[in-house]
């Protein structure tokens, strides 16, 4: 009897001292964050993930790298339907409108107000919200990492032929490049013509010239747009882009060649290029000893009123079926994110720019754009704010644009091969998009994008 | 008399043979069963529901001109890789079975390149033919304009050609060198001593005693061109310049993947199953006559 008497002692007291030391000792909530960056920028996030999960005792964030935009997009996809979906994915900005209809997500908005953060929505630099928020203003997720496109020259090339600015129009690229050609330059600017310059050579081309990419507001306001640049000055871009390449004034620049447009820039064997302002970090780390380069909004074409151009990036969504703790700790890794503090953490280690007013105050009163690395980089703002965004500077939102962007990719090389016109090749790709589009359409009937 | 081991009841054999059935049921009637679903409706990436459209995905697919192109650039791809890949695989085994020196070097050494991932081997190749900065560089610089994988179409093909094939030579070199083996030495000793050169040998006995072989590389070349292809275009090309090198596995893979059409892409695997079960009858049909069993 006693033995069991003393037995059933020692087990209340167990039962006692593992109540008293479960609140004591709580293990912090888990929760999943996937995302798609890679190499050095996977190492920041994991920074910023080890930050956030020390800066609280709370939650535990448990960040995965899925390797690149595309595959975080299809493991994410793959994961829901099998009903093991992270809590927080970063999704690239052109795939803002599958996510809209996806039915998937949890409104970031909502969970935000839900969880009793305040959120200043006006504090977002507005060309980065609007690119992300429904058509009636409503944030569905957060804008993460961003980035726009610049025009990156090299100053001593400039210098040579008695330049000190950079070319603001296309017309004066135009007389540049034939200067620099003359001066015995064999490449004066690099481009690439595969699915992703989509991006700076259509997209943001047509943003800053207010050109539309597709009708209903470039698919803002319902999933019957479809394209039409082949009716924008975007023809007459092409056009003298193809006519500046066979002259020689352009050279293709791609990995596959042996050197990419950043390579070919950095080591001074081009002299201009247009990319991300994510890439004035490497060109900084890697380019040749002693060379001046600067960097400077993209061109217009003479008499073109200047517009905002649009934000790169990815943004971050939170995925429905979570319980209520993962939601809080989802709510508080959105408010981290969202502190001007992290902006300037961010920032400094990537090549990203603020996404909110207060996160640029904060790091323009930290001089951290007044000294070389960072120098320079201020331009992304201003080209990103240069006018109050349009209805059609707001975006892009059309479905599978991803597979519009291939298309691009290959119209392009078609055309820069000879093989079809300019304007046959426009065509061409505003016919296979808007085939690409009338399927997106059919996928989701009865369905109207937030 | 011969003497059988047999099972009372039928149904002991049935459970024996139960594992086995499991595993096809599983890895391959029920994905393939699944991709035919798919392939009738309209699938919402998300899970969100789907509509049924009967044979619309193929009628679409059928009627796009990119995807004439793609078959086209399979089959190419498939006939120059399958020839390259079986004709120089033979050339080796042949030359290494005729025991010249260093032949046991170049047993273990050709096959080693089957053995590198696809992935791997693509960027190897990406590297050696790149036009600017890559052996072809070379060329490039006596004939300016004569490489040019990134806009020309034709170069493009023949980079993965190349690297496809490079890749299937020591396969192929395997299986060579074993039907080589298998020969009696007698039979060859025999007509050498009749007064038969190398060429004559080879024509007349080594070459009919391994058509069976010849035949079996010949069916699974042509199978693993149409899907094994897929790695290699991804890092060497991404199915371009224009569409050049969109083979029909790779486009499935962009379609299904990248663009989030899983029912056009269930579409295209079931006519490129179909394809290859339709080639390797023909085989069957028309060249295994000309094969000789022993």
């Amino acid at each position: 009897m006693t033995i069991i008497k003393r037995g059933l002692a020692a087990l209340a007291a167990a039962a006692l001292s593992t109540a008293l030391a479960v609140p004591a000792f709580a293990e912090p909530v888990k929760f999943d964050f996937w995302f798609g960056l890679s190499g050095d920028l996977a190492r920041v996030v994991d920074t910023l993930c080890k930050n956030f999960n020390a800066s609280q005792k709370d939650y535990e964030v448990v960040c995965t790298s899925q390797g690149n935009y595309d595959a975080t997009l299809q493991n994410t996809i793959a994961a829901f339907r099998a009903g093991k979906q992270p809590t927080v994915v970063q999704v690239y900005d052109v795939g803002t409108a599958t996510m809209m209809l996806s039915g998937a997500y949890k409104p970031a908005d909502k969970l935000m107000e839900e969880n009793g953060y305040k959120i200043d929505y006006s504090d977002y630099f507005p060309g980065i919200a609007r690119y992300y928020a429904t058509s009636k203003g409503e944030m569905l997720s957060f804008p993460f990492n961003s980035s726009t496109a610049l025009m990156y020259w090299n100053k001593d090339a400039f210098a040579k032929i008695g330049k000190t600015e950079a070319p603001k129009t296309w017309e004066d690229v135009g007389a540049d490049l034939k200067a620099l050609k003359d001066a015995g330059y064999d490449c004066p600017m690099a481009i690439n013509i595969s699915a992703n310059e989509s991006w700076q050579l259509m997209e943001q081309f047509s943003a800053i010239h207010n050109q539309p990419i597709a009708s209903k507001n470039n698919g803002y306001d319902g999933l019957d747009a479809r394209l039409e640049m082949n009716k924008t000055k975007f023809v007459q871009y092409v056009t003298d882009l193809k006519k500046w390449y066979d002259a020689g004034l352009i050279k293709i620049k791609s990995k596959d060649l042996g050197q990419d447009m950043v390579q070919a820039f950095a080591t001074g064997t081009c002299q201009i290029i247009m990319t991300s302002v994510g890439d004035h970090g490497t060109v900084g780390k890697t380019q040749k000893e002693g060379m001046n380069w600067d960097v400077a909004e993209l061109p217009v074409y003479a008499g073109t009123e200047r517009k905002n151009s649009l934000v790169g990036g990815a943004s971050l969504w939170v995925l429905s079926g979570k319980s209520d703790a993962e939601y809080k700790g989802a709510a508080a890794f959105l408010n981290f994110i969202h502190d001007p503090k992290t902006a300037l953490f961010w920032s400094t280690n990537t090549g990203y720019i603020p996404v909110t007013k207060s996160g640029f105050e904060y790091m323009k009163a930290n001089g951290f754009y007044d000294k070389a690395p960072y120098k320079g980089r201020e331009v992304a703002i201003a080209s990103l704010t240069a006018s109050e965004p349009t209805e059609i500077t707001r975006g892009i939102r059309l479905g599978n644009f991803t597979q519009i962007r291939a298309e691009f990719g290959t119209q392009m090389q078609a055309i820069f091969a000879n093989k079809e016109s300019v304007q046959d090749g426009v065509d061409a790709l505003v016919k296979n998009g808007n085939a690409i589009l009338d399927r997106f359409q059919q996928t989701y009937p009865n369905k109207t994008l937030p | 008399m011969e003497k059988r081991v047999t099972f009372g009841k039928w149904t002991i054999g049935i459970l024996f043979a139960v594992p086995q059935l499991i595993l096809i049921f599983t890895f391959f009637y029920w994905p393939a069963g699944q991709a035919v679903y798919w392939s009738l409706t309209l699938q919402q990436p998300w899970g969100g529901g789907n509509i049924w459209v009967g044979l619309d995905n193929f009628r679409s697919i059928l009627a796009n001109a990119d995807y004439w192109n793609s078959i086209t650039a399979s089959l190419i791809f498939a006939g120059i890789s399958t020839g390259l890949a079986m004709f120089i695989a033979l050339v080796l085994a042949a030359l290494t079975d005729r025991q010249l020196a260093g032949s046991w070097l170049y047993r273990v050494v050709l096959i080693w390149p089957y053995g590198i991932a696809a992935p791997a081997l693509a960027m190897a190749f990406r590297f050696i033919l790149a036009p600017e900065a890559g052996f072809m560089a070379f060329a490039n610089h006596f004939w300016p304009g004569f490489w040019d994988p990134g806009l020309n179409g034709a170069d493009a093909m023949a980079s993965v050609i190349i690297a496809f094939s490079w890749k299937y030579v020591g396969y192929n070199f395997i299986f060579f060198l074993a039907a080589f083996q298998a020969i009696p030495r007698s039979l060859i000793e025999a007509a050498a001593m009749d007064g038969s050169g190398v060429i004559r040998r080879f024509w007349d006995i080594q070459f009919p005693l391994i058509t069976p072989t010849i035949f079996f590389l010949l069916v699974i070349n042509i199978t693993e061109s149409f899907q094994d292809s897929f790695g290699i275009v991804d890092i060497m090309t991404a199915g371009g310049p224009a569409n050049a090198t969109n083979l029909m596995v790779y486009k499935i893979y962009s379609d299904g993947f990248k663009g989030l059409d899983y029912s056009g892409a269930a579409a295209q695997s079931i006519i490129l199953m179909l394809l290859i079960i339709a080639l390797t009858i023909v085989q069957f049909r028309f060249i295994e006559r000309r094969v000789h069993y022993r």
